[in-house]
């Protein structure tokens, strides 16, 4: 019976090392190679936000986007561990996260695909951070790159304005050259500027006759991913309309007045006026 | 009996037929009326506040201490707020009404400069004083000209949904609304911005326009060759080249080229050919760079094309596309007025954009002075409760339009992060922000 137990033996040797090496290898290739900065997003966000979290300097929610509170957490970690105050995760400051910290891949990707409010503080049960999971259990997968729960968004503007928007330039200028539509979208936001209309997204939208597909219903027809993108280039801020504030279709414009403004430039089928 | 069968049947049907099409009617009637309704609130509202900024400008004429003027003029100043969302309400978007906007708004801004402004130290002026004179007899003959429309709707029971009908259509035939509302809008006409006179410099936008602009004017020949250098246009595209009208804040030259794959836009100025903005469009791949080998390329392309010291102080990753805030920084002063966005493709690192439109109105060399108050005096007049984190010096536009020098203190209080602006020679509190963080994905 001794060659059983030795067999028995080395086959447990066996797979510790593999698991360890296993678990080496996730540690050591966790983090992409890529430097992060303030506004930066995706898998390897999170991991940092877990990792300083982890040692107590990240208090906000792990959601993948490298966002004021992340930024301050790490200048603080920079600070305590001698590291050069920059808020730019580098290599020197991923290895001393690392080195510093534990990080439990599967744990916090399960949270995060199952959509929990969770925590991640070492020292405590992990229990005791997460909320308890309904029976039957998740179907998602627990592994494998987490997308963020969070995302980033124009200063001064919300998602929901960004639907609204987007919503607005597909029903006026799907079919538009794509500046076209961008400056349909910078129009709405210069009569938001604008003294002499309504202060708000929704305000200039639905102010009564300003837009065609508003008041003929095509406003409701989904808009594609290059209105959104438009959308989001407007924000940001460029205005290939050159701050005009009345755009229309000299094919089918019905009032005369609207010829009577200064007119700034066409694209496309629009003319843009001040 | 099949006879009296069919009978039976279509005689169900036109009772069932007419029952729906009564409701139909009834539906459509509730909802035109709804809709009416909303017009005619819009509307009384609307000559009702105008009575009520006419009363209120005819008071403040009248007053003289501090303690009641500036809540006064404040009052004012939320008045014309509401009128001005009611007239948004109405609809009259393809009506010439913008005059009479315009005065509301003028009445606003004037009258939110004076009540932030502490009268006991710099009293109204002659000037003003004439001013709201002016406004108050402005102001006046709006009010009567609404009213005496006002008084027509409510005595011939005119619908507002006839309004929007008359001006959809654009027929000529009379209507009473726009009628009396063309009339309000020609009295108007008298008055021009230029009334407001010296004290009053109008919106920040109109305050430089350019004005900085240096350079030759260029030949569209000349241009079409400038853009060639700044685009990589692909072979076979379609380029087309058009001038900017008479419209423009600045005369420009506008390129665009379109081919398969991408489509390249950019308006450079006549003068000097500055690339004001350029917009590249492609499908993008998936994200290779990081945001910060994306801010490499968004400083080269600046060193490129010489704008010099200009520091990244904001960066955003949209999917695969990095937005990089850039500002200019002069001896070590933030220039917050000089900002401009370039737009980075994280998947190849191209350039996708720039809109260098802010930075072109108002760069210029500016003589700084040296602070008046120390970095210990102002931070002492930031919130206590803030945690001071880093520190600038800056140059902002604050609420009147002007320029100031001031300590820059990124803090965070809780959960939040705050930009706090302490004006550098008077320690007044200019601006506070209250800085975005990512928004929760709702899907």
């Amino acid at each position: 019976m001794k060659w059983l137990r030795v067999l028995s033996i080395l086959l447990i040797v066996c797979m510790l090392t593999i698991s360890i090496s296993s678990s080496v290898d996730q540690t050591s290739h966790a983090f992409s190679p890529r430097v992060l900065q303030k506004g930066s997003t995706g898998d390897d966000v999170i991991e940092l936000q877990a990792r300083l979290q982890y040692i107590g300097f990240y208090e906000g929610n792990i959601d993948g986007v490298f966002g004021w509170g992340t930024y301050w957490a790490l200048r603080n970690f920079q600070k305590e561990f001698g590291l050069e105050v920059d808020g730019l995760a580098g290599q020197e400051a991923k290895q001393k996260l690392i080195d510093a910290t534990n990080y439990d891949k599967q744990y916090v990707k399960k949270q995060i695909n199952s959509g929990k409010d969770f925590t991640y503080y070492g020292g405590t049960p992990k229990e005791q951070q997460t909320e308890p999971s309904p029976k039957g259990g998740d179907k998602k997968k627990d592994d494998g790159p987490s997308e963020p729960t969070s995302v980033n968004v124009p200063t001064g503007y919300s998602q929901n304005d960004i639907q609204l928007m987007a919503n607005a330039v597909h029903g006026e200028a799907r079919g538009e050259p794509y500046v076209g539509q961008v400056a349909v979208a910078a129009v709405i936001l210069n009569r938001v500027e604008s003294s002499t209309f309504p202060n708000s997204v929704s305000g200039v939208i639905f102010e009564p006759r300003a837009f065609t597909a508003v008041s003929d219903g095509q406003i409701w027809l989904e808009p594609d991913e290059t209105s959104k993108k438009a959308v989001m280039d407007a924000m940001n801020g460029w205005d290939p309309s050159q701050n005009a504030l009345y755009y229309f279709n000299p094919n089918t414009a019905t009032s005369g007045w609207i010829w009577s403004r200064p007119q700034i430039k066409k694209i496309g089928k629009h003319i843009f006026a001040k | 009996m099949i006879r009296w069968l069919l009978i039976g049947v279509l005689a169900v049907g036109v009772t069932g037929t007419a029952v729906w099409g009564y409701q139909e009617h009834q539906e459509k009637n509730a909802i035109l009326v709804q809709a009416e309704n909303s017009y005619q609130r819009a509307f009384h509202d609307l000559s009702y506040h105008t009575n009520l900024l006419h009363d209120k400008i005819g008071t403040v004429l009248a007053m003289n201490s501090q303690k009641q003027l500036s809540p006064q003029l404040a009052d004012i100043w939320r008045i014309t707020s509401e009128a001005h969302n009611d007239v948004g309400q109405l609809p009259l978007a393809l009506l010439p009404f913008n005059k009479t906007e315009e005065f509301l708004s003028d009445i606003g801004e004037f009258t939110y400069r004076t009540a932030i402004r502490d009268l006991n130290k710099n009293p109204l002026t002659d000037d003003e004083v004439k001013l709201l004179e002016n406004l108050y007899k402005e102001s006046g003959k709006i009010e009567k000209e609404l009213r005496k429309v006002q008084y027509m709707v409510l005595n011939d029971n005119l619908r507002w949904m006839d309004v929007q009908l008359a001006l959809a259509s654009d027929d000529k035939t009379d209507n009473t609304i726009i009628d009396g509302f063309k009339t309000v809008e020609k009295n108007m006409e008298g008055y021009a911005e230029g009334d407001l006179g010296p004290t009053f410099t109008g919106a920040s936008q109109q305050n430089h326009e350019y004005q900085f602009l240096n350079g030759e004017n260029l030949s569209e020949e000349k241009a079409r060759e400038k853009t060639k250098k700044i685009f990589e246009i692909p072979q076979g595209a379609k380029v087309t080249m058009t001038k900017s009208g008479k419209g423009a804040e600045v005369p420009t030259y506008s390129l665009s080229y379109r081919s398969d794959k991408k489509n390249g836009y950019m308006d450079m100025s006549v003068k000097g050919g500055h690339p004001i903005s350029i917009l590249v469009e492609r499908d993008l791949k998936e994200a290779k760079l990081g945001l910060y080998e994306g801010s490499g390329k968004a400083k080269d392309f600046l060193e490129k094309y010489k704008y010099k010291q200009m520091e990244n102080f904001q960066s955003t990753q949209y999917d695969e596309v990095g937005v990089y805030n850039f500002l200019h920084v002069q001896d070590d002063v933030r220039i917050y007025p000089d900002s401009l966005q370039v737009k980075v493709a994280l998947d190849n690192g191209d350039i996708l954009g720039l809109s260098a439109r802010d930075f072109l109105m108002n760069h210029h060399k500016r003589s700084i002075k040296d602070p008046k108050i120390s970095e210990e005096e102002a931070r002492s007049n930031v919130n206590p409760n803030v945690k001071i984190q880093e520190q600038h010096m800056a140059i902002i536009e604050n609420d009147l339009n002007e320029e100031v020098l001031c300590y820059e203190f990124l803090g965070t209080l809780g959960e939040s992060t705050y930009r706090i602006f302490i004006n550098a020679n008077d320690g007044i509190e200019e601006k506070v922000e209250k800085l975005k963080q990512a928004e929760m994905k709702f899907e």
